[in-house]
């Protein structure tokens, strides 16, 4: 039974790694960009709900949603601030601007409030359940069932709406859309409100199920989160989803077996793997270079 | 050959900065804590020059150069620390086993592109920095005791010798090719250039020296962990070449000077410093895409100004 307890620990653990995951690959499906600030999007919004509980005193679900409303504005303004005049610039400059962004967000929040971790508020009970004879924690119901949530509602956004169409269209081919009469730039700025919204639920979710939380806490999950959706096929929903779950899942059993100082490590050989053999992840379509 | 002219002044010039400082030092005019930046300087040059030219001149887009300073770093401190070999062994293995850690990451993942391959680095020197994580012979995460060996005249021998292998190699036939990769690839292959053989051959050499700088750098800190190995250690090392000008030694050679002093007098305020060093990259990636000085060298400007008519070998 010790096994069906940690296949929920990394399913669990996976669900977090897809919802920031999700927002890599949407911004990379749309424009080309490894937005390496993902992941501190991600501890900003764990901080917001972190701030909304203790000082505001909100609820878990007012909470989460004042994050991701907040770091769905916060990736905007991120974008339009960093990103926007990188479109026409080479890979290069843009992933660099993108470290850049990521680490002044990082130590612009140590700068602020400084360094030490933060303790997240017990606002669950430890009531736990026990099914086939695992115990499963109500932190752990809660993590999956928002995850799923968001999820279907991320997959309904995505083929619904004519936002979501327009996303589609952006991510296939930017010319035709522009030509289409498409707000290229509303567009992109959409898919970081969504990208970044995700991002700081899965904030609070981590926040809530790990309980520390400190401002580098992002460098590690964002690197992984970009390892699920390399996994998963960068640029395709669905994948990343996939991705996530299967590297939790993956890291757990790792941990399980005692090693878990390899932990880390095992998503970056997941990834060198994966770029060496597949470089189109799991539900990738090979595609062949243009001279 | 032109190049050739600047060979004695440059030598010249090194070895007249080795002597007054060594002079200072030695008669005590200069205390420990500037001869210390001095080495430091040093060993960001040599760092910065190393992945100038996996970056500036090859082309490669390499974020993980901390882990081959890693390894230069440890297997230096094992060969003086746990076989008592003298140092100079010690910096030559580093370098060594750096190159051909070099080899291992880049044979499989050179043949990746772009961000790709940034983020292949990026995950192979941290495989390096868990593997040494998890070693206890060296250590583990408490780190390792390390004597004090590094001096100036150490430090300066090992930069001389970088700067003048990268700059021969730059201007050599390979190092031709190597640009010709850098500017395009495909056209490069067309044309008959083994591309993947001078990309593992240039990332090769800067691991060697990255390695090297490794060695200077665990003998000049009593102790060493893997914790100052991480990302932000290859971000220190890609930023020297980022304002430098991608693909211009003497602007990589010149930032990891400037920022070093900067770091130094900032050390009591990492905070700061970071966010400098980040809105530095933004901006200069924003305003200037190039770098300070793209692919110029300095030496082309004194051409320039003799010449005010533009007769400048770039052109420009």
């Amino acid at each position: 039974m010790e096994w069906i307890q940690q296949l929920i620990n990394g399913i669990s653990l996976g669900s977090i790694y897809a919802l920031i995951a999700l927002g890599y690959t949407m911004v990379y499906g749309i424009i080309k960009l490894i937005n390496f600030a993902h992941g501190d999007v991600f501890m900003v919004g764990s901080f917001i709900g972190f701030y909304s509980i203790t000082v505001f005193g909100l609820s878990f679900f007012p909470a989460l949603i004042l994050s991701m409303v907040a770091c769905a504005l916060f990736g905007v303004i991120i974008e339009r601030i960093a990103y926007k005049r990188l479109r026409n610039a080479t890979r290069i400059a843009a992933l660099i601007t993108a470290i850049g962004v990521s680490l002044l967000i990082e130590y612009g929040v140590i700068y602020i409030r400084g360094a030490q971790p933060e303790a997240y508020p017990d606002i669950f009970s430890n009531k736990t359940f026990s099914i086939l004879g695992a115990q499963i924690s109500m932190q752990s119901i809660l993590i999956l069932s928002v995850s799923v949530v968001l999820m279907i509602l991320l997959q309904f956004i995505v083929h619904k709406t004519k936002t979501g169409k327009a996303m589609r269209a952006v991510s296939h081919d930017v010319d035709a859309a522009k030509l289409m009469g498409i707000n290229v730039d509303n567009t992109i700025s959409a898919t970081f409100a969504i990208g970044s919204a995700l991002a700081g639920a899965a904030g609070v979710i981590f926040g809530v199920y790990y309980t520390k939380i400190d401002p580098l806490m992002g460098v590690i999950p964002g690197l992984k989160a970009f390892v699920a959706a390399v996994l998963g096929g960068i640029g395709i929903i669905p994948g990343a989803m996939v991705g996530g779950l299967v590297l939790g899942v993956v890291e757990t059993i790792v941990s399980a077996l005692g090693f878990s100082l390899w932990r880390d490590a095992v998503a970056f050989i997941i990834l060198i793997l994966i770029l060496i053999f597949r470089p189109s992840g799991i539900f990738g379509k090979n595609t062949r270079e243009k001279v | 050959m032109k190049k050739s002219k600047q060979f004695w002044p440059f030598i010249i010039v090194a070895v007249l900065v080795y002597v007054v400082v060594q002079v200072l030092i030695s008669t005590g005019m200069m205390n420990q804590f500037y001869s210390n930046t001095l080495i430091f300087i040093a060993i960001n040059i040599i760092l910065a020059v190393s992945l100038h030219l996996v970056i500036g001149i090859t082309g490669q887009f390499s974020i993980g150069h901390a882990g081959f300073l890693a390894v230069g770093a440890y297997i230096s401190a094992i060969i003086t620390m746990k076989l008592q070999l003298p140092f100079v062994v010690a910096i030559i293995v580093g370098g060594v086993v750096a190159a051909l850690a070099g080899l291992i990451v880049g044979i499989p993942s050179l043949r990746l592109k772009g961000d790709y391959l940034a983020i292949a680095t990026l995950g192979f020197a941290e495989i390096i920095r868990i593997v040494f994580l998890n070693i206890d012979y060296v250590g583990g995460a408490a780190g390792m005791q390390v004597s004090h060996l590094t001096t100036w005249t150490y430090a300066f021998v090992c930069l001389f010798i970088t700067v003048l292998v990268i700059v021969n190699f730059t201007n050599s036939r390979h190092g031709i090719a190597a640009i010709s990769v850098r500017e395009d690839e495909i056209a490069s292959d067309a044309m008959g250039i083994n591309t993947t053989y001078y990309k593992v051959v240039a990332f090769a050499i800067g691991s060697f020296f990255a390695g090297v700088a490794g060695a200077l750098y665990s003998h000049n800190f009593y102790i060493i962990q893997p914790g100052q190995f991480g990302f932000l250690k290859s971000f220190d090392i890609l930023i020297f070449v980022v304002l430098g000008g991608l693909g211009s030694l003497s602007g990589a050679i010149l930032s990891a000077i400037l920022l070093t002093v900067v770091s130094t007098y900032l050390q009591g305020y990492p905070e700061t410093r970071m966010i400098i060093y980040s809105l530095v990259l933004i901006i200069v990636m924003l305003y200037r895409p190039k770098g300070l000085m793209g692919t110029m060298e300095i030496t082309d400007y004194f051409k320039l100004w003799r010449t005010p008519k533009g007769g400048g070998q770039h052109g420009k």
